[in-house]
Protein backbone atom coordinates (compact mmCIF):
# COMPACT_ATOMS: atom_id res chain seq x y z
CA UNK A 1 0.00 0.00 0.00
CA UNK A 2 1.54 3.27 -1.07
CA UNK A 3 1.12 6.46 0.89
CA UNK A 4 1.38 10.10 -0.14
CA UNK A 5 4.21 12.42 0.79
CA UNK A 6 3.56 15.91 2.06
CA UNK A 7 5.27 19.06 0.84
CA UNK A 8 6.29 21.22 3.80
CA UNK A 9 7.63 24.74 3.76
CA UNK A 10 11.16 25.18 5.19
CA UNK A 11 9.60 26.98 8.15
CA UNK A 12 6.06 26.12 9.21
CA UNK A 13 4.18 27.94 11.97
CA UNK A 14 3.14 25.02 14.17
CA UNK A 15 2.29 24.54 17.79
CA UNK A 16 4.11 21.84 19.75
CA UNK A 17 1.29 19.34 19.29
CA UNK A 18 1.16 19.64 15.52
CA UNK A 19 4.96 19.60 15.33
CA UNK A 20 4.95 16.27 17.19
CA UNK A 21 2.14 14.88 15.00
CA UNK A 22 4.07 15.81 11.85
CA UNK A 23 7.22 14.16 13.20
CA UNK A 24 5.24 10.98 13.89
CA UNK A 25 3.89 11.08 10.34
CA UNK A 26 7.39 11.44 8.92
CA UNK A 27 8.67 8.57 11.08
CA UNK A 28 5.87 6.36 9.68
CA UNK A 29 4.55 4.71 12.82
CA UNK A 30 3.02 1.27 12.32
CA UNK A 31 0.64 1.50 15.27
CA UNK A 32 -0.68 4.46 17.27
CA UNK A 33 -3.08 3.33 20.00
CA UNK A 34 -4.46 6.30 21.90
CA UNK A 35 -7.10 7.63 24.21
CA UNK A 36 -6.99 11.41 23.66
CA UNK A 37 -6.68 13.78 26.61
CA UNK A 38 -6.17 17.54 26.88
CA UNK A 39 -3.69 19.06 26.10
CA UNK A 40 -2.10 16.22 24.09
CA UNK A 41 -5.19 15.40 22.00
CA UNK A 42 -4.09 17.13 18.76
CA UNK A 43 -1.03 14.86 18.49
CA UNK A 44 -2.99 11.65 18.08
CA UNK A 45 -5.86 13.45 16.35
CA UNK A 46 -3.33 14.78 13.85
CA UNK A 47 -1.85 11.34 13.33
CA UNK A 48 -5.31 9.82 12.85
CA UNK A 49 -6.09 12.41 10.19
CA UNK A 50 -2.80 11.78 8.40
CA UNK A 51 -3.66 8.09 8.38
CA UNK A 52 -7.19 8.72 7.12
CA UNK A 53 -5.81 10.98 4.38
CA UNK A 54 -3.32 8.29 3.29
CA UNK A 55 -0.21 10.12 4.50
CA UNK A 56 0.88 7.16 6.62
CA UNK A 57 0.89 3.45 6.20
CA UNK A 58 -0.13 2.41 9.66
CA UNK A 59 -2.91 1.61 12.04
CA UNK A 60 -4.66 3.97 14.43
CA UNK A 61 -6.23 1.95 17.22
CA UNK A 62 -9.06 3.44 19.28
CA UNK A 63 -9.14 2.07 22.81
CA UNK A 64 -11.20 2.58 25.94
CA UNK A 65 -8.61 4.13 28.28
CA UNK A 66 -4.99 5.21 28.55
CA UNK A 67 -4.22 1.94 30.31
CA UNK A 68 -5.56 0.15 27.24
CA UNK A 69 -3.72 2.57 24.94
CA UNK A 70 -0.33 1.68 26.38
CA UNK A 71 -1.34 -2.00 26.62
CA UNK A 72 -2.12 -2.02 22.89
CA UNK A 73 1.17 -0.22 22.23
CA UNK A 74 2.97 -2.93 24.21
CA UNK A 75 1.27 -5.65 22.17
CA UNK A 76 2.05 -3.95 18.88
CA UNK A 77 5.65 -3.26 19.87
CA UNK A 78 6.20 -6.83 21.06
CA UNK A 79 4.71 -8.04 17.78
CA UNK A 80 7.43 -6.11 15.97
CA UNK A 81 6.16 -2.68 14.91
CA UNK A 82 7.20 0.94 15.30
CA UNK A 83 4.82 2.27 17.93
CA UNK A 84 3.98 5.66 19.46
CA UNK A 85 1.24 7.44 21.36
CA UNK A 86 0.61 10.59 23.41
CA UNK A 87 -1.01 11.47 26.70
CA UNK A 88 -1.14 13.93 29.59
CA UNK A 89 -1.87 14.18 33.29
CA UNK A 90 -4.66 11.83 34.45
CA UNK A 91 -4.20 9.73 31.35
CA UNK A 92 -0.51 9.42 32.09
CA UNK A 93 -1.34 8.46 35.68
CA UNK A 94 -3.65 5.72 34.44
CA UNK A 95 -0.85 4.49 32.17
CA UNK A 96 1.69 4.17 34.95
CA UNK A 97 1.28 0.43 35.49
CA UNK A 98 1.83 -0.25 31.81
CA UNK A 99 4.79 2.16 31.64
CA UNK A 100 6.71 -0.18 33.91
CA UNK A 101 5.60 -3.13 31.75
CA UNK A 102 6.88 -1.54 28.55
CA UNK A 103 10.27 -0.60 29.95
CA UNK A 104 10.69 -3.96 31.71
CA UNK A 105 9.85 -5.74 28.47
CA UNK A 106 12.40 -3.54 26.67
CA UNK A 107 9.94 -2.26 24.09
CA UNK A 108 11.02 0.92 22.24
CA UNK A 109 7.67 2.72 22.37
CA UNK A 110 7.65 6.52 21.97
CA UNK A 111 5.29 8.43 24.24
CA UNK A 112 4.69 12.14 23.77
CA UNK A 113 3.78 13.51 27.18
CA UNK A 114 2.24 16.96 27.04
CA UNK A 115 2.86 17.97 30.63
CA UNK A 116 -0.19 18.91 32.66
CA UNK A 117 -1.09 19.20 36.33
CA UNK A 118 -2.54 16.25 38.25
CA UNK A 119 -5.93 16.54 39.99
CA UNK A 120 -7.30 17.29 42.53
CA UNK A 121 -8.24 20.08 42.01
CA UNK A 122 -8.86 19.36 38.33
CA UNK A 123 -6.68 21.49 36.07
CA UNK A 124 -5.87 21.14 32.36
CA UNK A 125 -2.88 23.48 32.32
CA UNK A 126 0.80 22.79 32.19
CA UNK A 127 3.04 21.77 35.05
CA UNK A 128 5.50 18.93 35.48
CA UNK A 129 3.54 16.69 37.87
CA UNK A 130 2.97 13.94 35.29
CA UNK A 131 6.56 14.15 34.08
CA UNK A 132 7.81 13.67 37.64
CA UNK A 133 5.43 10.76 38.14
CA UNK A 134 7.20 8.90 35.32
CA UNK A 135 10.74 9.40 36.45
CA UNK A 136 11.30 6.01 38.12
CA UNK A 137 9.50 4.05 35.40
CA UNK A 138 12.64 2.97 33.54
CA UNK A 139 11.86 5.07 30.47
CA UNK A 140 14.23 7.47 28.78
CA UNK A 141 12.85 11.01 29.20
CA UNK A 142 13.68 13.89 26.86
CA UNK A 143 12.42 17.41 27.45
CA UNK A 144 11.35 19.94 24.77
CA UNK A 145 11.40 23.65 25.53
CA UNK A 146 9.54 24.89 22.41
CA UNK A 147 7.68 23.53 19.35
CA UNK A 148 10.92 23.12 17.38
CA UNK A 149 12.30 20.85 20.11
CA UNK A 150 9.05 18.87 20.21
CA UNK A 151 9.45 18.19 16.48
CA UNK A 152 13.17 17.39 16.52
CA UNK A 153 13.18 15.26 19.67
CA UNK A 154 10.63 12.85 18.19
CA UNK A 155 13.08 11.83 15.45
CA UNK A 156 15.89 11.65 17.99
CA UNK A 157 13.77 9.53 20.35
CA UNK A 158 13.13 6.81 17.76
CA UNK A 159 16.81 6.75 16.89
CA UNK A 160 17.77 6.20 20.53
CA UNK A 161 14.98 3.89 21.69
CA UNK A 162 15.02 1.50 18.73
CA UNK A 163 18.79 1.01 18.83
CA UNK A 164 19.31 -2.69 19.59
CA UNK A 165 21.80 -1.84 22.34
CA UNK A 166 19.17 0.33 24.04
CA UNK A 167 15.71 -1.17 23.46
CA UNK A 168 14.02 1.09 25.99
CA UNK A 169 10.89 3.21 25.62
CA UNK A 170 11.28 6.98 25.47
CA UNK A 171 9.08 9.90 26.48
CA UNK A 172 9.27 13.30 24.85
CA UNK A 173 7.94 15.96 27.20
CA UNK A 174 6.58 19.36 26.24
CA UNK A 175 4.80 21.94 28.41
CA UNK A 176 1.01 21.80 28.14
CA UNK A 177 -0.31 24.89 26.32
CA UNK A 178 2.94 26.85 26.75
CA UNK A 179 4.48 24.63 24.06
CA UNK A 180 1.66 22.36 22.92
CA UNK A 181 -0.73 25.18 21.99
CA UNK A 182 1.82 27.90 21.23
CA UNK A 183 2.54 28.36 17.53
CA UNK A 184 6.07 29.31 16.57
CA UNK A 185 8.26 28.89 13.52
CA UNK A 186 9.40 25.28 13.16
CA UNK A 187 12.18 24.42 10.70
CA UNK A 188 11.13 21.25 8.97
CA UNK A 189 12.80 18.21 7.48
CA UNK A 190 11.54 16.81 4.20
CA UNK A 191 9.66 13.52 4.48
CA UNK A 192 12.66 11.64 3.08
CA UNK A 193 15.17 13.36 5.38
CA UNK A 194 13.03 12.66 8.43
CA UNK A 195 12.33 9.05 7.58
CA UNK A 196 15.88 8.26 6.53
CA UNK A 197 17.16 9.67 9.83
CA UNK A 198 15.19 7.11 11.83
CA UNK A 199 15.41 4.42 9.13
CA UNK A 200 13.34 1.28 8.70
CA UNK A 201 12.23 -0.32 11.93
CA UNK A 202 14.51 -3.22 12.85
CA UNK A 203 12.54 -5.73 14.90
CA UNK A 204 14.18 -7.65 17.73
CA UNK A 205 12.65 -10.63 19.54
CA UNK A 206 9.43 -9.85 17.69
CA UNK A 207 6.52 -12.17 18.31
CA UNK A 208 5.53 -12.22 14.65
CA UNK A 209 8.87 -13.83 13.77
CA UNK A 210 7.33 -17.27 13.91
CA UNK A 211 10.60 -19.04 13.12
CA UNK A 212 12.07 -17.74 16.39
CA UNK A 213 9.40 -18.04 19.06
CA UNK A 214 9.84 -15.80 22.12
CA UNK A 215 7.92 -15.06 25.31
CA UNK A 216 7.16 -11.53 26.44
CA UNK A 217 5.79 -10.43 29.80
CA UNK A 218 7.12 -13.35 31.82
CA UNK A 219 7.12 -13.83 35.57
CA UNK A 220 10.37 -13.91 37.58
CA UNK A 221 10.38 -14.13 41.34
CA UNK A 222 13.36 -13.69 43.66
CA UNK A 223 15.42 -15.99 41.48
CA UNK A 224 15.72 -13.60 38.50
CA UNK A 225 13.72 -10.37 39.04
CA UNK A 226 16.65 -8.45 40.53
CA UNK A 227 18.98 -9.41 37.68
CA UNK A 228 16.50 -8.15 35.10
CA UNK A 229 16.02 -4.84 36.89
CA UNK A 230 19.75 -4.47 37.49
CA UNK A 231 20.50 -5.08 33.84
CA UNK A 232 17.90 -2.54 32.79
CA UNK A 233 19.40 0.01 35.17
CA UNK A 234 22.89 -0.85 33.95
CA UNK A 235 21.85 -0.15 30.36
CA UNK A 236 20.24 3.14 31.38
CA UNK A 237 23.38 4.18 33.26
CA UNK A 238 26.00 3.05 30.75
CA UNK A 239 24.55 2.49 27.28
CA UNK A 240 21.98 5.25 26.86
CA UNK A 241 24.21 8.32 27.31
CA UNK A 242 26.52 7.56 24.35
CA UNK A 243 23.56 6.62 22.18
CA UNK A 244 21.80 9.87 23.05
CA UNK A 245 24.95 11.79 22.22
CA UNK A 246 25.31 9.92 18.91
CA UNK A 247 21.71 10.69 18.03
CA UNK A 248 22.19 14.39 18.91
CA UNK A 249 25.36 14.47 16.78
CA UNK A 250 23.69 12.77 13.83
CA UNK A 251 20.72 15.12 14.07
CA UNK A 252 23.00 18.15 14.14
CA UNK A 253 24.70 16.86 11.01
CA UNK A 254 21.33 16.52 9.31
CA UNK A 255 19.62 19.71 10.48
CA UNK A 256 22.27 22.00 11.93
CA UNK A 257 20.32 22.08 15.19
CA UNK A 258 22.38 21.10 18.21
CA UNK A 259 21.01 19.41 21.30
CA UNK A 260 22.94 18.55 24.45
CA UNK A 261 22.26 16.15 27.30
CA UNK A 262 22.58 19.15 29.63
CA UNK A 263 21.96 22.50 27.97
CA UNK A 264 24.26 25.26 29.21
CA UNK A 265 23.59 28.91 28.47
CA UNK A 266 26.03 31.62 29.55
CA UNK A 267 27.53 29.15 32.03
CA UNK A 268 31.25 29.55 31.25
CA UNK A 269 31.85 32.30 33.80
CA UNK A 270 28.51 32.28 35.62
CA UNK A 271 28.36 33.23 39.31
CA UNK A 272 24.65 32.49 39.61
CA UNK A 273 22.64 29.84 37.78
CA UNK A 274 19.06 28.69 37.46
CA UNK A 275 18.41 24.98 36.80
CA UNK A 276 15.04 24.26 35.22
CA UNK A 277 13.09 22.43 32.52
CA UNK A 278 10.52 23.11 29.80
CA UNK A 279 9.63 26.55 28.49
CA UNK A 280 11.10 28.11 31.63
CA UNK A 281 14.59 27.35 30.30
CA UNK A 282 14.06 29.72 27.38
CA UNK A 283 12.44 32.47 29.43
CA UNK A 284 15.30 32.19 31.94
CA UNK A 285 17.85 32.44 29.10
CA UNK A 286 16.32 35.72 28.01
CA UNK A 287 16.36 37.06 31.58
CA UNK A 288 19.94 35.84 32.15
CA UNK A 289 21.06 37.86 29.14
CA UNK A 290 19.31 40.93 30.57
CA UNK A 291 20.89 40.33 34.02
CA UNK A 292 24.34 40.24 32.41
CA UNK A 293 23.67 43.68 30.97
CA UNK A 294 23.12 44.76 34.59
CA UNK A 295 26.42 43.25 35.70
CA UNK A 296 25.18 39.99 37.21
CA UNK A 297 26.95 36.98 35.73
CA UNK A 298 23.84 34.88 35.24
CA UNK A 299 23.53 31.53 33.53
CA UNK A 300 20.93 28.83 32.87
CA UNK A 301 21.18 25.06 32.97
CA UNK A 302 18.40 23.19 31.19
CA UNK A 303 17.96 19.46 31.68
CA UNK A 304 17.41 17.96 28.21
CA UNK A 305 17.76 14.32 29.24
CA UNK A 306 15.84 13.84 32.48
CA UNK A 307 16.24 10.06 32.65
CA UNK A 308 18.74 8.60 32.77
CA UNK A 309 19.74 11.53 34.96
CA UNK A 310 22.95 13.19 33.69
CA UNK A 311 24.64 13.28 37.09
CA UNK A 312 28.19 13.77 35.81
CA UNK A 313 27.26 16.33 33.14
CA UNK A 314 25.32 18.36 35.73
CA UNK A 315 28.26 18.30 38.09
CA UNK A 316 30.48 19.58 35.31
CA UNK A 317 27.97 22.23 34.18
CA UNK A 318 27.71 23.76 37.65
CA UNK A 319 31.41 23.72 38.43
CA UNK A 320 32.54 26.95 40.06
CA UNK A 321 29.07 28.51 40.28
CA UNK A 322 28.51 30.41 43.55
CA UNK A 323 24.73 30.33 43.90
CA UNK A 324 22.25 27.95 42.27
CA UNK A 325 18.45 27.90 42.19
CA UNK A 326 16.48 24.82 41.21
CA UNK A 327 13.01 25.41 39.75
CA UNK A 328 10.57 22.56 40.35
CA UNK A 329 7.21 22.81 38.56
CA UNK A 330 5.54 20.03 40.56
CA UNK A 331 4.05 19.97 44.04
CA UNK A 332 6.90 18.45 46.04
CA UNK A 333 4.55 16.49 48.31
CA UNK A 334 6.45 17.03 51.52
CA UNK A 335 9.99 17.00 50.06
CA UNK A 336 12.42 19.70 48.94
CA UNK A 337 11.70 19.10 45.23
CA UNK A 338 13.15 16.70 42.66
CA UNK A 339 15.61 19.06 41.02
CA UNK A 340 16.79 20.35 44.39
CA UNK A 341 17.47 16.80 45.55
CA UNK A 342 19.19 15.78 42.32
CA UNK A 343 21.39 18.88 42.29
CA UNK A 344 22.29 18.38 45.93
CA UNK A 345 23.28 14.81 45.15
CA UNK A 346 25.35 15.79 42.13
CA UNK A 347 27.10 18.66 43.90
CA UNK A 348 27.75 17.00 47.26
CA UNK A 349 30.53 14.89 45.80
CA UNK A 350 32.09 17.74 43.84
CA UNK A 351 34.39 20.61 44.75
CA UNK A 352 31.65 23.13 43.98
CA UNK A 353 30.39 24.54 47.26
CA UNK A 354 27.51 26.59 45.91
CA UNK A 355 24.66 28.11 47.88
CA UNK A 356 21.82 25.85 46.67
CA UNK A 357 18.21 26.93 47.07
CA UNK A 358 15.02 25.36 45.74
CA UNK A 359 11.91 26.99 44.35
CA UNK A 360 8.47 25.59 43.55
CA UNK A 361 6.65 27.53 40.82
CA UNK A 362 4.10 27.45 38.04
CA UNK A 363 1.72 24.80 39.38
CA UNK A 364 -1.43 24.33 37.31
CA UNK A 365 -0.07 26.61 34.58
CA UNK A 366 0.60 29.64 36.81
CA UNK A 367 2.68 32.10 34.81
CA UNK A 368 6.42 32.35 35.39
CA UNK A 369 7.12 35.96 34.48
CA UNK A 370 10.37 37.61 33.58
CA UNK A 371 9.90 39.74 36.70
CA UNK A 372 9.89 36.58 38.84
CA UNK A 373 13.18 35.56 37.29
CA UNK A 374 14.75 38.99 37.70
CA UNK A 375 13.90 38.83 41.42
CA UNK A 376 15.26 35.28 41.58
CA UNK A 377 18.61 36.17 40.01
CA UNK A 378 18.86 39.18 42.32
CA UNK A 379 18.29 36.88 45.30
CA UNK A 380 20.90 34.46 43.97
CA UNK A 381 23.46 37.25 43.61
CA UNK A 382 22.91 38.13 47.28
CA UNK A 383 23.49 34.47 48.16
CA UNK A 384 26.63 34.42 46.03
CA UNK A 385 27.97 37.57 47.72
CA UNK A 386 27.24 36.17 51.18
CA UNK A 387 28.61 32.74 50.35
CA UNK A 388 25.52 31.09 51.81
CA UNK A 389 21.77 30.83 51.30
CA UNK A 390 20.20 33.87 52.99
CA UNK A 391 16.62 32.63 52.54
CA UNK A 392 14.89 29.42 53.59
CA UNK A 393 16.02 26.54 51.38
CA UNK A 394 12.57 26.04 49.82
CA UNK A 395 10.44 28.93 48.58
CA UNK A 396 7.35 29.29 46.42
CA UNK A 397 7.22 31.65 43.43
CA UNK A 398 4.00 33.24 42.20
CA UNK A 399 1.54 31.80 44.70
CA UNK A 400 -1.04 34.17 46.22
CA UNK A 401 -1.35 34.78 49.94
CA UNK A 402 1.45 35.01 52.51
CA UNK A 403 4.92 34.16 51.17
CA UNK A 404 5.52 30.44 51.65
CA UNK A 405 8.91 29.06 52.60
CA UNK A 406 10.24 26.00 54.37
CA UNK A 407 13.45 24.39 55.56
CA UNK B 1 9.36 43.05 19.75
CA UNK B 2 5.78 43.66 18.64
CA UNK B 3 3.16 42.33 21.05
CA UNK B 4 -0.58 41.96 20.44
CA UNK B 5 -3.39 40.90 22.74
CA UNK B 6 -6.74 39.73 21.38
CA UNK B 7 -9.94 39.93 23.41
CA UNK B 8 -12.54 37.51 22.13
CA UNK B 9 -15.18 35.00 23.04
CA UNK B 10 -14.31 31.34 22.65
CA UNK B 11 -15.60 30.35 19.22
CA UNK B 12 -15.08 33.73 17.51
CA UNK B 13 -11.77 32.68 16.03
CA UNK B 14 -9.17 34.66 17.98
CA UNK B 15 -6.82 31.66 18.16
CA UNK B 16 -7.19 31.01 14.44
CA UNK B 17 -6.71 34.73 13.81
CA UNK B 18 -3.58 34.89 15.97
CA UNK B 19 -2.11 31.79 14.34
CA UNK B 20 -3.04 33.03 10.87
CA UNK B 21 -1.32 36.35 11.51
CA UNK B 22 1.75 34.51 12.85
CA UNK B 23 1.82 32.36 9.73
CA UNK B 24 1.74 35.35 7.37
CA UNK B 25 4.35 37.26 9.38
CA UNK B 26 6.61 34.19 9.45
CA UNK B 27 6.77 34.12 5.63
CA UNK B 28 8.52 37.49 5.73
CA UNK B 29 11.44 36.10 7.74
CA UNK B 30 10.30 37.36 11.14
CA UNK B 31 10.06 35.19 14.24
CA UNK B 32 6.59 34.67 15.64
CA UNK B 33 4.69 33.30 18.59
CA UNK B 34 0.91 32.84 18.94
CA UNK B 35 -0.85 31.49 22.00
CA UNK B 36 -4.02 31.85 24.06
CA UNK B 37 -5.52 31.65 27.53
CA UNK B 38 -8.30 29.13 27.15
CA UNK B 39 -9.67 29.37 30.69
CA UNK B 40 -12.56 26.98 31.06
CA UNK B 41 -12.83 26.81 27.27
CA UNK B 42 -16.61 27.17 27.10
CA UNK B 43 -18.01 28.54 23.86
CA UNK B 44 -18.92 32.17 24.44
CA UNK B 45 -16.65 32.65 27.46
CA UNK B 46 -14.34 35.67 27.39
CA UNK B 47 -10.79 34.67 26.43
CA UNK B 48 -7.56 36.26 25.28
CA UNK B 49 -5.07 35.31 22.57
CA UNK B 50 -1.59 36.71 21.97
CA UNK B 51 0.95 37.40 19.25
CA UNK B 52 4.63 38.19 19.58
CA UNK B 53 6.73 39.23 16.56
CA UNK B 54 10.48 39.85 16.61
CA UNK B 55 13.63 39.68 14.50
CA UNK B 56 15.22 37.19 16.91
CA UNK B 57 13.89 33.77 17.95
CA UNK B 58 11.28 34.41 20.67
CA UNK B 59 12.34 32.70 23.88
CA UNK B 60 10.07 34.54 26.26
CA UNK B 61 7.26 32.16 27.27
CA UNK B 62 5.69 34.30 29.99
CA UNK B 63 1.99 34.92 29.54
CA UNK B 64 2.29 38.43 30.99
CA UNK B 65 2.28 41.06 28.26
CA UNK B 66 2.23 44.84 27.94
CA UNK B 67 0.76 44.91 24.43
CA UNK B 68 1.54 47.31 21.61
CA UNK B 69 -1.86 46.52 20.08
CA UNK B 70 -5.11 45.36 21.64
CA UNK B 71 -7.71 43.79 19.35
CA UNK B 72 -11.26 43.49 20.69
CA UNK B 73 -13.38 41.35 18.37
CA UNK B 74 -16.55 41.18 20.47
CA UNK B 75 -18.23 44.54 21.23
CA UNK B 76 -19.47 43.63 24.73
CA UNK B 77 -16.02 42.73 26.07
CA UNK B 78 -15.17 46.43 26.35
CA UNK B 79 -17.68 46.53 29.22
CA UNK B 80 -17.45 43.07 30.78
CA UNK B 81 -13.64 42.75 30.87
CA UNK B 82 -10.83 45.28 31.28
CA UNK B 83 -9.36 45.53 27.79
CA UNK B 84 -6.90 48.19 29.02
CA UNK B 85 -5.12 45.95 31.56
CA UNK B 86 -1.29 46.18 31.37
CA UNK B 87 -1.57 48.67 28.50
CA UNK B 88 1.24 51.12 27.79
CA UNK B 89 0.80 54.85 27.16
CA UNK B 90 1.05 54.28 23.40
CA UNK B 91 -0.90 51.03 23.10
CA UNK B 92 -3.17 51.07 20.05
CA UNK B 93 -6.71 49.71 20.49
CA UNK B 94 -8.71 48.36 17.56
CA UNK B 95 -12.20 47.65 18.77
CA UNK B 96 -15.20 46.01 17.13
CA UNK B 97 -18.26 48.21 17.65
CA UNK B 98 -21.08 49.87 15.74
CA UNK B 99 -20.12 53.16 17.44
CA UNK B 100 -17.49 55.69 16.44
CA UNK B 101 -14.46 56.15 18.69
CA UNK B 102 -15.93 59.18 20.46
CA UNK B 103 -19.18 57.39 21.35
CA UNK B 104 -17.25 54.30 22.43
CA UNK B 105 -14.92 56.22 24.76
CA UNK B 106 -17.91 58.03 26.24
CA UNK B 107 -19.52 54.67 26.99
CA UNK B 108 -16.32 53.22 28.50
CA UNK B 109 -14.30 55.89 30.34
CA UNK B 110 -11.33 53.53 30.76
CA UNK B 111 -10.55 54.17 27.09
CA UNK B 112 -10.27 57.93 27.74
CA UNK B 113 -7.02 59.30 26.35
CA UNK B 114 -6.12 56.02 24.61
CA UNK B 115 -5.35 55.58 20.94
CA UNK B 116 -8.68 54.02 19.90
CA UNK B 117 -9.76 52.86 16.44
CA UNK B 118 -13.14 51.35 15.68
CA UNK B 119 -14.48 48.99 13.05
CA UNK B 120 -17.63 46.82 13.02
CA UNK B 121 -16.06 43.41 12.41
CA UNK B 122 -19.22 41.60 13.50
CA UNK B 123 -21.38 43.36 10.92
CA UNK B 124 -18.74 42.97 8.22
CA UNK B 125 -18.42 39.23 8.97
CA UNK B 126 -22.18 38.76 8.95
CA UNK B 127 -22.53 40.56 5.62
CA UNK B 128 -19.63 38.82 3.89
CA UNK B 129 -18.99 35.44 5.50
CA UNK B 130 -22.57 35.07 6.69
CA UNK B 131 -21.55 34.30 10.28
CA UNK B 132 -20.32 36.48 13.15
CA UNK B 133 -16.69 35.32 12.89
CA UNK B 134 -14.88 38.63 13.29
CA UNK B 135 -11.25 37.39 13.28
CA UNK B 136 -10.15 37.92 9.67
CA UNK B 137 -11.75 41.39 9.34
CA UNK B 138 -9.83 42.45 12.46
CA UNK B 139 -6.61 41.55 10.65
CA UNK B 140 -7.68 43.71 7.70
CA UNK B 141 -8.21 46.63 10.07
CA UNK B 142 -4.83 45.92 11.68
CA UNK B 143 -3.09 46.09 8.28
CA UNK B 144 -4.57 49.54 7.73
CA UNK B 145 -3.71 50.96 11.17
CA UNK B 146 -0.25 49.37 11.52
CA UNK B 147 0.72 49.62 7.83
CA UNK B 148 2.49 46.33 8.49
CA UNK B 149 2.05 44.90 4.98
CA UNK B 150 0.46 45.91 1.73
CA UNK B 151 -3.14 44.68 1.89
CA UNK B 152 -2.83 42.69 -1.37
CA UNK B 153 0.26 40.87 -0.05
CA UNK B 154 -1.59 40.11 3.17
CA UNK B 155 -4.67 38.80 1.39
CA UNK B 156 -2.60 36.58 -0.90
CA UNK B 157 -0.98 34.99 2.12
CA UNK B 158 -4.26 34.62 3.97
CA UNK B 159 -5.62 32.69 0.98
CA UNK B 160 -2.82 30.18 1.59
CA UNK B 161 -3.44 30.13 5.37
CA UNK B 162 -7.17 29.48 4.86
CA UNK B 163 -6.21 26.92 2.19
CA UNK B 164 -8.40 24.00 3.17
CA UNK B 165 -11.68 25.97 3.40
CA UNK B 166 -14.19 25.98 0.51
CA UNK B 167 -13.44 28.63 -2.14
CA UNK B 168 -16.69 30.48 -1.33
CA UNK B 169 -15.61 30.94 2.30
CA UNK B 170 -12.12 32.05 1.30
CA UNK B 171 -13.56 34.62 -1.12
CA UNK B 172 -15.91 35.92 1.60
CA UNK B 173 -13.00 36.25 4.03
CA UNK B 174 -11.02 38.26 1.48
CA UNK B 175 -13.98 40.56 1.07
CA UNK B 176 -14.26 40.91 4.85
CA UNK B 177 -10.55 41.73 5.21
CA UNK B 178 -10.76 44.38 2.49
CA UNK B 179 -13.93 45.92 3.93
CA UNK B 180 -12.45 46.20 7.43
CA UNK B 181 -9.29 47.69 5.90
CA UNK B 182 -11.41 50.31 4.14
CA UNK B 183 -13.83 50.97 7.00
CA UNK B 184 -11.63 51.13 10.12
CA UNK B 185 -11.45 54.59 11.61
Amino acid sequence: MAFDKMELRDIEVWDGNFAAAQALRQCQIDVVAAYPITPSTPIVEGYAKFEADNFVEGQYVMVESEHAAMSACIGASAAGGRVATATSSQGFALMVETLYQSSGMRLPIILNVVNRALAAPLNVNGDHSDMYLGRDSGWIQLDAYCPQDAYDLNFIAFKIAEDHDVRLPCMIHQDGFMTSHTAQGVKTLTDDEGYNFVGDFQPMNDMLDLDHPVSHGVQTEEDWHFEHKARQHNDLMTKVFPKVQNAFDAFEKLSGRKYNIVEKYDMDDADVAVVCMGTSVETAREVATEMRAKGIKAGVVGIRLIRPFPFMQIKEALEGVKAIATLDRSAPGGAPGMLFNEMAGALFNSDTRAALSGYVYGLGGRDLTKKHLVDLYTELQANADAGKVLTPLQQFIGVRGPKLSYL
Amino acid sequence: MLEIRWHSRAGQGAVTGAKGLADVVSTTGKQVQAFAFYGSAKRGAAMTAYNRVDDEVIMNHEKYMEPDYVFVIDPALVYTTDVTVNAKADTVFIITTHMNAEELVASQPKLEGKNVHTVDCIKIAQETIGRAIPNTPMLGAFMKISKMYDIEFFKENMIRVLGKLPQKIIDANMLAIQRAYDEVK
